[in-house]
């Protein structure tokens, strides 16, 4: 059973009916092909109005979607002779972010993602994909090594924001993230970050500060959730969706802010319909931003890395 | 003089520093209850004569406090797109923005300025949690690159007092790019072999603390100021449980191993003076 989100309800019913009408056909031995392509073309009609112009909030759902491919899936597909490394050397192993090394068609890559999780045990074993201040040391930690050995670091992030718990408080996550993100400035290689559910805020950036940033068409990426602001400036969660719009968090909107690099199209009603296909289109726009990337010295990168942060938001958008 | 002409005007704004007045000359400690008056407590940089609070002072102040004899030079903030996302909550950002600018006389939620501590030459970033809570939008985010800057060209150390409540909502992932803009701005400091302080104050939280509140070389922190990354009621929630005593509280992250060292506000400026000399390079004391 396909999970819909509440605005999907229209297709959904098209879509079970279209099921029910297909299995009807089979034991009675009926031919309605007819009504059955009716259907199918309507509903795939209903499926492209829809996502065609999808709210902030409504793609906020996209983007958490339960069945949406997490880090893992991109790790399965796209890098061989996967090499998972673990640890930050001092305290654990934080399975929220997911770390190691592998090729990325061919070539030698260091990977790290944040891990959500997609059943309730791996979402616990997880913990939901929000990292604690190990995980942030851990990618801090390969983020070097990637440095000492040449290799491309590729990032897949989906996380709602780093783990806000006591001892995460008290094992510095705020120095963690901080170091994270100066880790990723810092590199002598090539960062490709990929945001492919929920950039959420600090959590995510620790990860994200790559010379070529992408983000899926339905992904979301934002300094705070769309609740969390309702709830402070608005005094109340319900105005999530108004928030969602006034924070600026699709794709599109981080683009148009030249904020982020790219926008890689998913397919249509959401990647998690067609995850091989949505992956897939990931990895080609994560070969296309990495291959100029690669031709750069170490100086050449990282002039290129300050001047695009020192550049970014100093321009105003229309 | 490219950026030096654009960035550095040094105007001394004492027109526009019309320091306010308390209109009562009283104020209560809003940790004893105690009422201060105020000639006493402004004498003793804001720090509670019965019980050792530390008030929250204008980022103004902090610089009078903190440079030789009060004496320094302000310098202008560089102009940034104000709303880059056209922010409306129940309050036209824009709105809020001018209202801020009144009600403090500063352009954003930051203060630089150059002069001498304990002699030498430093640069000083203030945030001014007076101004939206000293949130950090592109204008605090392009000031502290501005003051990491000006410290590299005169060669100077480079402190800065945080306060703040993390990054700016009101300008959404505009916002967040500052922690990594600020942090490109500390290593060119870094790069340039020269100090970079940061004095932790009430409060320190969110994406100020994930960015440039904790890569300082040295990280100083006034007594019971509140620090952390996540808020404390979010934590609250999410774990469902009761938080220790002290919790997110400087001497709780001088325990943690977070910070060096925890320094009430009448001391702050020798330590700094100490520190920023301890830290000098021999080939630069030489040359000083």
């Amino acid at each position: 059973m396909r999970y819909f989100l509440d605005f999907e309800k229209p297709i959904a019913e098209l879509e079970s009916k279209i099921e029910e009408l297909r299995q009807m056909s089979e034991a009675e031995g009926l031919n309605i092909a007819d009504e059955v392509s009716k259907l199918t073309e309507k509903a795939d009609r209903q499926l492209r109005a829809t996502y065609a112009k999808l709210t902030a909030w409504q793609k906020t759902q996209v983007a958490r979607h339960p069945e949406r491919p997490k880090a893992k899936d991109f790790i399965r597909a796209l890098i061989t002779d996967w090499t998972p490394l673990a640890g930050d050397r001092a305290f654990a192993n934080d399975a929220a972010v997911l770390s190691g090394m592998g090729r990325f068609r061919g070539r030698p890559v260091m990977v790290l993602g944040t891990e959500k999780g997609s059943d309730t045990e791996t979402r616990v074993a997880h913990n939901f994909g929000m990292a604690r201040p190990e995980g942030y040391r851990k990618a801090r930690r390969l983020l070097e090594l990637a440095g000492r050995f040449g290799l491309p670091v590729l990032t897949f992030v989906d996380t709602s924001g780093a783990f806000p718990g006591i001892d995460a408080e008290a094992r510095g996550q705020a120095e963690a993230i901080a170091r994270s993100i100066e880790a990723c400035l810092m590199a002598p290689v090539p960062i490709v970050a990929t945001i492919i559910g929920e950039g959420g805020s600090g959590g995510a950036i620790a990860l994200a500060a790559g010379d070529s940033v992408l983000m899926m068409e339905h992904s979301i990426y934002a300094l705070i959730s769309p609740e969390g602001c309702a709830a402070i400036l608005w005094k109340d969660g319900t105005f999530a969706a108004t928030a969602a719009e006034a924070l600026k968090i699709t794709a599109e909107d981080l683009k148009r802010l030249k904020l982020i690099d790219a926008v890689v199209p998913e397919p249509l009603g959401g990647a998690h319909r067609d995850p091989a296909t949505a992956i897939a289109a990931v990895g080609d726009a994560v070969q296309a931003a990495l291959t100029p990337l690669l031709a750069l010295d170490v100086a050449a990168l990282h002039a290129r890395r300050r001047e695009k942060y020192l550049e970014m938001g100093r321009e105003a958008i229309a | 003089m490219t950026w030096l002409t654009e960035y550095v005007r040094p105007k001394i704004r004492t027109l526009l520093g019309r320091r306010e007045v308390p209109d009562n000359l009283w104020v209560q400690c809003p940790a004893c209850q105690q009422m201060l008056y105020h000639t006493e407590l402004a004498k003793n940089l804001k720090v509670c004569t019965h019980c050792g609070h530390h008030l929250r002072p204008l980022a103004e102040e902090r610089l009078d406090w903190t440079f030789d004899n009060g004496e320094y030079t302000r310098i202008e903030l560089p102009k940034v797109p104000a709303d880059p996302l056209r922010f409306r909550d129940t309050k036209r950002y824009i709105d809020r923005l001018r209202d801020a600018r009144e009600k403090t006389g500063l352009d954003d939620a930051i203060v630089v300025a150059h002069g001498t501590i304990g002699g030498q030459k430093a640069v000083v970033a203030a945030m001014a949690f007076e101004f939206i809570g000293g949130s950090m939008g592109a204008a605090v985010g392009e000031g502290f690159v501005a003051a990491a800057r000006l410290a590299i060209l005169q060669q100077a150390g480079f402190v800065c007092y945080t306060a703040s409540g993390g990054a700016r909502m009101m300008e959404g992932a505009v916002s967040l790019m500052q922690l990594p803009r600020t942090i490109i701005a500390l290593d060119m400091v870094k790069a340039a072999g020269l100090p970079y302080i940061a004095v932790l104050t009430d409060p320190t939280t969110g994406g100020i603390s994930a960015s440039f509140a904790m890569l300082g070389d040295i990280h100083i922190a006034e007594p019971n100021a509140e620090i952390g990354f996540a808020g404390a009621r979010v934590i609250e929630q999410t774990v469902r449980e009761k938080l220790p005593e002290g919790f997110q509280r400087s001497e709780y992250l001088l325990e943690h191993g977070v910070i060096d060292m925890v320094v009430p506000r009448p001391q702050m400026a020798e330590t700094l003076a100490r520190v920023l000399s301890l830290l000098r390079r021999a080939e630069l004391s030489q040359a000083a």
